[in-house]
Order: C-alpha cells, then sequence, then structure tokens
C-alpha cells in the first residue's frame, strides 16, 4: 500500500529552491508524457500555488491539447458516455454521446475535490486509465473509445481525508504545490515526446529504482515503474538518449520520496508526546500501552460476556425513533432520503414531474414498439412519437449504509485497565457491524486533543489493524472527542449514510476544549458538546468503562441523548447479568 | 450534478453516433487499442497464473477470483489471456458463438438451422466495467431496430458475448448489487432469461467468471463469493531481482507493444499448446480413490460448507494433473491445489486473526505432514 503523505511539505514553510525545481520539472515531465506517467496529485486547498502550478503544467502543453476539468460528482453517463438525450430526440435514432474520460484522450483530466471521489469512481477512473481507452457498455451502446490522459487530482483532503488510493497509485507525483519562482523559459516539449522511445535505460538505474523502492518501504509495483517513466521523461527532456544519474534522482524525489512507508534504515518511531502535566493523573496512568496479545483474548471473553448480541441492532431501532423526534423538532433528520440519490434500482413507469429523474433509455425502449402504429396514418410531424404512458422513471433505493463510528477514550485514567476491555468491546461491535455490512470509522481522544484514527470504511481489517495500534495515556479532552464525533456524524449525513456514534469513556473529562486542564471547565465543555449530537438527533451509545458508573457520564449519555451502558469492572458473570439487566 | 455545459455540447455536435445494428457481431464491438500484455511474460505469480489455466483447460472448475495488493498484475493477467486462448469451433452466424458439436446446448436460432456450419473463433474474454448498464449486460430491445423499422429484435449484450468464454470483471467487489444479482443467477443457471419490454428471451450464457479486486476497497458479497471455484491471493514480489525483472519487461512493452508480443510469441505457443494437450490429456486422468479420501478428509478437517469445495477440489487437481502430464492425481496436486479451492469456502471469523490461508496451510500440512 502507498502513503501518498511526506511530500506534502507545509506550503508556508520557506520554498527549498530544490522543492520548487522539482515541482516545475514535474510539471514538464507530465506534459512530455501524460499518459505514461498517470498524472499528479496535487495536495492543498485551492489558491495561486495551485493554480500557477496548473497554469504551468497547461503551458506546457501543445495549442489543442485537451484539457478538461470534472467535478468529482458527475454522473457515470457524463464520466463514461452513452445515449445522448438532445441528438437522440431530434435525429429519431440512438446518438452516443462521449464522456469526459474520453474527452480527454491525448491531453489532460482535472479532477477537482478529488479526495471526495467515492471507491467506485476512483475504480471507474483507475480501469480507463488503465486499459488507455473507455469501455463503454451503456444505454444500448457498445463501444470503445481511446482515453489516454494524465489525470492531476486536486487533493483538498485535510487530515486523513486523501484521494482514493487507486488513483494516487496510478499518479506518478504527488506535490504540495508550493510558490514557484518565474521560468526563464519553457522547455521545447515536442522534441522531448519524439525522443520518449529512443531513451536508453541502462542496468544500473533499473536496479536503483526497484531496490530503492523496496527500502522505502513501498510495495505497490507502480512507483518503480512510474518512477523509471519519469526517468526517461526527464532524460528526454534534457536531450540525453541515455538515463543519467540525475534523472534517475529526480525520479525518485518525485515519484518514490512521497511513497514512501519507513525511512531506510530508521530506528525507532518518535516517542510519545508527554501528558499535559497538570492533568496527568500520576497514580493511574503508568506509561499506558497496548496489552499483549494473550490478556487481549481474555479480555474478549470478558467483553464477550458484557455486551449483549445484536446490540447495534438495537440501536438502529432507536435511531428510527430519533429520526421522528428529530422531525418532530422541525428537523429534516432522516426524513429527506429522497428518492433521488443513493443505488440505482431499476426503472418504473410514472408522470415526469419535477424532481423525478427520466430514464430516457427506458422510456425509447418502452415507446420503441409502438412507433410504426402511431405514425400510421399521418405524415410529417415528430419523427418520434413518445406518449404518457411511456415515461420510465429511475428509481433509487434510499441509501441503507449505516456508518459506526467508534470514539475511544484512550486517556491515562481509562489506559490502565480499561482500555483495553474498550478494544475488546468495540472488536465484538465491528463483528456485529461486519454481518451488517456496515462501514466503521474510529476516533481516539487522549492528551490535548481527538484524532481521526480511520475514516469511514468498509474495511473490517484496517479497523481492527488501527484499533490495536491506538496507544494510550495522557488526558481526558472529553469535548474534543464528542466534537471530532459530530463532525464526522455530519459529513457521514452529507455523503448519504446514516451515522451511529459508539462513545467508550471513563467520563473523567479533565481537558478542556481549548486543551487546557481543569476538571471543571472540561466537564462543562463536554456537556456543551454533547448538546448537538442530541439535537442533530445523531442515534448514540455511551459505554462507560469506568471501574465504578460515574454520574458525570451518565449526565453526557443524557445530554448527547444517547443509551448509556456500563461496563463495570467485575467477573464475567455478575456483570453480563448486571448488563443484561441494565439493558432491558 | 452535470455541469460542464459547453463541453457537453461540443461533444453532442460531435455526434458520435451509433454504427448500425445489423453490422453488430456477437463478438466483441471494437479490437483493443493495443495488443495486451503477453501472459508468458507475466514474472512470478505462479499461483494465479496457473489457476487462470487450469480454468482454461477445464471451466467447470468454476471461475477465479484474484485478490491483492495495488500495481500486482492481476488485471493484466487476465486480460493476457484472451491471446492465449487456442481458438474454438462455433457456429457460422450464431450470434451467441453456439459450439456445432454440443447439440443439447444451441441456442433456438441454431436448432432452428438444418446444416450447422463451424467456423473458428477466438475464445471472448469479455470485459464488464464498472457502470455498465443492466441493459447492454444482459441484453434488451435493440432500440434503434425498433425505432427505425418497428421491429422487436434482441440485442445480445456482455453476458452473450462472453458465452463459452470468460466474462472479467475489474474491481468485482465494487460491482453494484443490481448487477451482481443478475450475474448470480445466470452463473448458476447458465443461461440468461431476459424479460422486458416485451421481449421474452432465453439464451445459453455458460462463462468463466473472473474477478480481480483488493479486498481493501470492500468485502465480496458471500453469494458472489461462493460462485467463484478458485480465489488466489497475489502480493507484490519482495525480493530486488524479481521487481527489477517486472519493470524492465513492462517498459520493454510500453515502448514497442508489437514487438515485445513478437519476441513473447514462440513462448506463448508453447502454453497454448500445453492448454491444448491437456484438455486432451484430462479424462485420461485417474483420480484413485485414495485421492478422494484425502479430499474428503481435508475438507471435514477445515469444515467447508457443502460438497463443492471437495468437487471442486478434485476437478482442480485433476486439470492440474493434465497440465502437467501426469496421469493421476495424487497428494502433490491435492497439496498444491488446496489453497486456492478452499481458502475462500471457510467460515470466518472476522475475529480470527488467522489467515483462511494459513489455516488450510495447517490443516495440509497435518494431513499431508510437514
Amino acid at each position: 500500500m502507498t502513503t501518498p503523505g511526506d511530500g506534502r511539505a507545509d506550503p508556508r514553510a520557506a520554498p527549498d529552491p530544490g522543492v520548487a525545481d522539482d515541482q516545475r520539472a514535474a510539471a514538464a515531465l507530465l506534459a512530455v508524457d501524460p499518459a505514461g506517467l498517470g498524472g499528479a496529485v496535487l495536495r492543498g486547498g485551492p489558491g495561486p500555488e495551485r493554480d500557477g502550478w496548473l497554469a504551468l503544467m497547461r503551458a506546457h502543453l501543445p495549442d489543442g491539447t485537451p484539457w478538461r476539468r470534472m467535478p468529482v460528482s458527475v454522473p457515470d453517463s457524463r464520466l463514461l458516455g452513452g445515449l445522448d438525450l438532445a441528438a437522440t430526440l431530434a435525429a429519431g435514432r440512438p446518438v452516443a454521446e462521449r464522456g469526459v474520460l474520453a474527452e480527454a484522450d491525448g491531453g489532460v483530466l482535472v479532477l477537482a475535490m478529488a479526495e471526495r471521489a467515492a471507491p467506485g469512481m476512483a475504480a471507474r477512473i483507475a480501469g480507463v486509465m488503465d486499459a488507455g481507452a473507455v469501455a463503454l457498455e451503456r444505454d444500448g451502446i457498445a463501444r470503445r473509445l481511446p482515453a489516454r490522459f494524465g489525470l492531476v487530482a486536486l487533493d483538498e483532503g485535510v487530515e486523513e481525508e486523501r484521494v482514493a488510493a487507486p488513483l494516487a497509485d496510478r499518479c506518478a507525483f504527488h506535490l504540495a504545490p508550493m510558490p514557484l519562482p518565474a521560468a526563464p523559459s519553457l522547455p521545447d516539449i515536442a522534441a522531448a515526446r519524439a525522443r520518449l522511445n529512443d531513451v536508453r535505460v541502462p542496468e544500473e538505474v533499473l536496479r536503483a529504482l526497484a531496490g530503492a523502492s523496496l527500502a522505502l518501504g513501498i510495495d505497490s509495483l507502480r512507483a518503480p515503474l512510474l518512477a523509471l517513466r519519469a526517468a526517461i521523461a526527464a532524460a528526454a527532456l534534457a536531450g540525453r538518449d541515455e538515463v543519467a544519474a540525475e534523472d534517475a534522482a529526480r525520479a525518485a524525489r518525485l515519484v518514490l520520496a512521497p511513497r514512501a512507508t519507513r525511512m531506510p534504515e530508521a530506528e525507532q518511531p518518535p516517542a510519545e508526546d508527554p501528558p499535559p502535566p497538570e492533568q496527568a493523573e500520576a497514580g493511574e496512568a503508568p506509561k499506558g500501552e497496548t496489552t499483549d496479545a494473550p490478556l487481549e483474548d481474555r479480555i474478549l471473553d470478558a467483553a464477550r460476556a458484557v455486551l449483549p448480541e445484536g446490540i447495534l441492532a438495537g440501536l438502529g431501532a432507536g435511531m428510527r425513533d430519533a429520526a421522528r423526534r428529530g422531525a418532530a423538532d422541525g428537523r429534516a433528520g432522516l426524513r429527506q432520503a429522497t428518492p433521488l440519490r443513493g443505488r440505482p434500482a431499476g426503472t418504473r413507469q410514472g408522470a415526469l414531474r419535477s424532481g423525478a429523474r427520466l430514464a430516457l433509455v427506458e422510456t425509447l425502449r418502452a415507446a420503441a414498439p409502438w412507433q410504426p402504429l402511431r405514425r400510421k396514418g399521418r405524415t410529417g410531424g415528430p419523427k418520434l412519437f413518445v406518449k404518457r404512458e411511456d415515461i420510465r422513471l429511475r428509481r433509487f433505493e434510499a441509501p441503507q449504509e449505516t456508518v459506526a463510528i467508534f470514539v475511544v477514550d484512550a486517556s491515562g485514567s481509562a489506559a490502565m485497565h480499561r482500555l483495553a476491555e474498550a478494544k475488546g468491546a468495540v472488536e465484538l461491535l465491528l463483528a456485529d457491524c461486519y454481518v451488517r455490512r456496515d462501514r466503521v470509522a474510529l476516533i481516539g481522544f487522549r492528551g490535548r486533543a481527538a484524532e481521526v484514527l480511520l475514516p469511514p470504511t468498509a474495511s473490517l481489517v484496517r479497523a481492527k489493524r488501527s484499533l490495536a495500534g491506538l496507544p494510550g495515556g495522557g488526558g481526558t479532552p472529553l469535548a474534543a472527542g464528542l466534537d471530532a464525533a459530530r463532525e464526522m456524524a455530519i459529513a457521514c449525513r452529507r455523503a448519504g449514510r446514516t451515522p451511529l456514534i459508539v462513545l467508550l469513556t471513563d467520563g473523567r473529562a479533565n481537558v478542556a476544549r481549548d486543551g487546557t486542564g481543569g476538571r471543571p471547565q472540561a466537564e462543562k465543555d463536554a456537556l456543551e458538546s454533547a448538546q448537538p449530537l442530541r439535537l442533530a438527533a445523531v442515534p448514540a451509545l455511551l459505554v462507560d468503562t469506568a471501574p465504578r458508573p460515574q454520574p458525570f457520564a451518565k449526565d453526557v449519555a443524557a445530554a448527547m441523548g444517547a443509551r448509556y451502558l456500563p461496563l463495570p469492572m467485575a467477573d464475567a458473570q455478575r456483570l453480563s447479568g448486571a448488563v443484561r439487566d441494565a439493558a432491558a | 450534478m452535470d455541469g460542464l455545459p459547453g463541453e457537453r455540447r461540443a461533444a453532442a455536435e460531435q455526434g458520435v453516433s451509433a454504427p448500425p445494428a445489423k453490422a453488430r457481431a456477437a463478438k466483441p464491438a471494437a479490437p483493443a487499442a493495443r495488443a495486451p500484455y503477453p501472459f508468458a511474460a507475466i514474472v512470478g505469480q505462479e499461483e494465479m497464473l496457473r489457476a487462470l489455466l487450469i480454468a482454461a483447460v477445464d471451466p467447470s472448475v468454476g471461475g477465479v477470483l484474484v485478490l491483492g495488493d495495488r500495481g500486482t498484475g492481476k488485471s493484466t493477467a487476465v486480460r493476457a489471456l484472451a491471446a492465449l486462448l487456442p481458438p474454438m469451433k462455433a457456429v457460422e452466424g450464431c450470434r451467441f458463438g453456439c459450439d456445432p458439436g454440443d447439440a443439447a446446448a444451441l441456442c433456438a436460432d441454431c436448432r432452428a438451422r438444418g446444416r450447422l456450419r463451424a467456423i473458428e473463433t477466438p475464445v471472448p474474454v469479455v470485459d464488464l466495467p464498472l457502470g455498465a448498464t443492466e441493459d447492454r449486460v444482459a441484453g434488451a430491445l435493440d432500440i434503434e431496430r425498433a425505432l427505425a423499422e418497428g421491429v422487436k429484435a434482441f440485442e445480445p449484450g456482455l453476458l452473450a458475448r462472453a458465452h463459452r468464454g470468460f466474462l472479467y470483471i475489474d474491481e468485482v467487489n465494487l460491482l453494484e448489487d443490481h448487477l451482481v444479482d443478475l450475474l448470480l443467477d445466470v452463473a448458476a443457471s447458465g443461461e440468461n432469461l431476459v424479460e422486458r419490454e416485451g421481449i421474452s428471451i432465453r439464451h445459453p450464457a455458460r462463462f468463466v467468471l473472473v474477478g480481480s479486486g483488493n479486498p481493501e476497497e470492500g468485502e465480496l458479497r458471500p453469494q458472489l463469493l461462493d460462485r467463484f471455484g478458485l480465489c488466489v491471493e497475489v502480493r507484490t514480489p519482495g525480493d530486488v531481482p524479481t521487481r527489477i525483472e517486472v519493470i524492465r519487461r513492462r517498459d520493454a512493452y510500453e515502448r514497442d507493444h508489437a514487438a515485445f508480443c513478437a519476441a513473447w510469441e514462440k513462448e506463448q505457443a508453447r502454453l497454448r499448446r500445453s492448454i491444448l494437450a491437456a484438455r486432451a490429456h484430462l479424462s485420461q486422468v485417474s483420480v484413485p480413490d485414495a485421492a478422494l479420501e484425502r479430499a474428503a478428509t481435508l475438507c471435514l478437517a477445515l469444515g467447508t460448507d457443502g460438497l463443492r469445495g471437495e468437487l471442486t477440489l478434485i476437478r482442480t487437481a485433476r486439470a492440474l494433473a493434465a497440465l502437467e502430464g501426469r496421469d493421476t492425481v495424487g497428494d502433490a496436486e491435492l497439496r498444491a491445489v488446496a489453497n486456492p479451492a478452499l481458502r475462500h469456502r471457510l467460515r470466518r471469523n472476522p475475529l480470527d486473526e488467522t489467515s483462511s490461508s494459513t489455516r488450510v496451510e495447517r490443516a495440509v500440512a497435518e494431513l499431508f505432514g510437514p
């Protein structure tokens, strides 16, 4: 797996002339061989730096080269192509329309807000990039349209949000654009393109790129391949007919470095930040560390006894109540699920009124058999007779996908004995999610802040991995954890999914929202952060992991409108009884 | 959401219009843009290549699912298969590519025909791209002919085109649910039933389903997983020499497809001959009772559901023996194919860290000795 990351130097840092030179070179290299290099991921918000790089890239391209900008939400009909509505109706016969991918053939496709591309969208683009052509199989049209282009993915993601891995993997360059000094003159792209196929590659360059990618911990074989293409393009640009060491070095800096997952011969990861001094609960937090495997097994068993089966399903029922409550409050809640989005589920007959989406092909199909009959006895008139009973509308299944957001308290107070149990509990709930095919996300909070450990994913494997890697120790910034959960819940709703928050905490909030210590302010902030969750009607469960149930945790649960479930410390037998009572 | 009004207009004006329906044969609509990477030139990935060859020797093995990391050449291998497969005989003029030698499996058109003339045609390897619509997958009323001539004609879809060949779905775990439903039914029955817009047609659609995907991007529906006979896992090679060789060959291919393919044609021809030889030899490979017993014990030990695991295990081992020119199925063959035939059939405990492959390996080691 590649982790596009380290190449994103902070753009505000003093511009390193070497980096600026590399970024300038990247634009030229991509112009020389757009399809061969795949493209570039530009990380960072909109601004003069990004515009500057794009303008530079564009200036390199020969006149008439296609340059298509595409929003991330284009439907398949525009992305891949399909039936052209206007032309079909005018001609009375099916007329195909090319999609954006085919239009970009020979040029550059700029994907805006690329970090928002859904997996299906990313896979479609990636498939077309691999084949160099769009295999169009839509709306009764079967066609193969050439589509060899360079992709420029504009990645405005913050923190964990990233361009989908299949796209990032296929783009040679990963840059964080920085201010570039004015160029003396543009290189001769046409000459470089002509030379491209004749550039020889010495054996030691192959060896060096393959070895370097391995030493940097890059698994994907595309990385050294793209690096090789970049080195060849660099040599062609410099007018050489053999790849020189400096070409290979530039390729390694531009292609391999941003993908590195480890430092070659690096020793230790940096030590954890020490907890903020005032709220380090000295007695309770002895170097919060994760547990070893056998203990985790035991904990898992204990937790298994505690958590009633199908607890998430129960929450789902509560969620519907919450939705109703939301509606009563005058909020849209879940009811806004219109039949206009979600998964297409075939078509139906119906009247065409505003808001409905016409299924054009199906409508034409329904109208087609009647044409000779309707045309009979008429001369002139329209080429195509479509009557109301022919109209077919698209049907969508309302999105049913749930995202279970696990918010785990990893503070020192929770860490000593409870964190492992909380992890066990989360693992059990994860199994539940697996059965229900829900997505899961993971937020941890400790020290001064909350951190999104895992954005919503369908991969249980990844969830387990990031859970296992969650360290403990530090204060309890409960307010920050709640805020992070709310943000993610809202983002999930925006994406058409139903969020569900599972908060595991001992309720001993002692770090306020601004990161300072002090219990009273921390508790006030936590309650304040809990309120919006209730108002937003986000279904939630609070699992109290404290040895003895905490009144404050109960208050937080009430404030956020969550179900409250204590996970007391005792033997499994007694526990399960107590919990069964509490859950009943 | 559609955006890009200017570009849309531009595209409409260029108006790529559909070719006349009559000219469209049941075979691939247009030639590939360039020759695919030769199968014989793929470096490493023995398990995947062997599984694909086994499926080519004995399609009844039931399809291949390739799971693995990005950039491991999953789709390269599958697409390379098309150029490797020896041609087959088909009824001339049949849009489904019926087998003239198999009277029971003919389509309605061919049964109505008197004498069947056979022609040689390449085995179809059909891509089902993400974003394909249901009407193109299953087939539907031909709109053009209906509009222009008022004729109710069936326009075959991808399933018809894949008949007797391979249907390949890249990123199979991202395929839309309604298409998965369609595939499940057809893959089980070997027949495509279309009931829409006043068309009622059934035609044979027997194909080897090949899927590839990255499990990190989403799980596969269990029903679909079950349709695949073999499941192979691919990993990126971790040693420098192999990686260098991959890059070297890929670079040579990128520079000059035609020359690269020509250089590998001899090796391709050798593989092609071995597939033909294995097919001819397949019926002579005997499966002794001892091997059957071994297979049953292994499946029992692993707790695979039903008999399909055993059946696939035996068939795969037999195809492997045929491919390697042996006359009987023994422990060596069973061992070699146990993992691809069984790893996706284990009941999964989502909390168990041990991968299915490891569990199969352990059971095999227990049964067959280290």
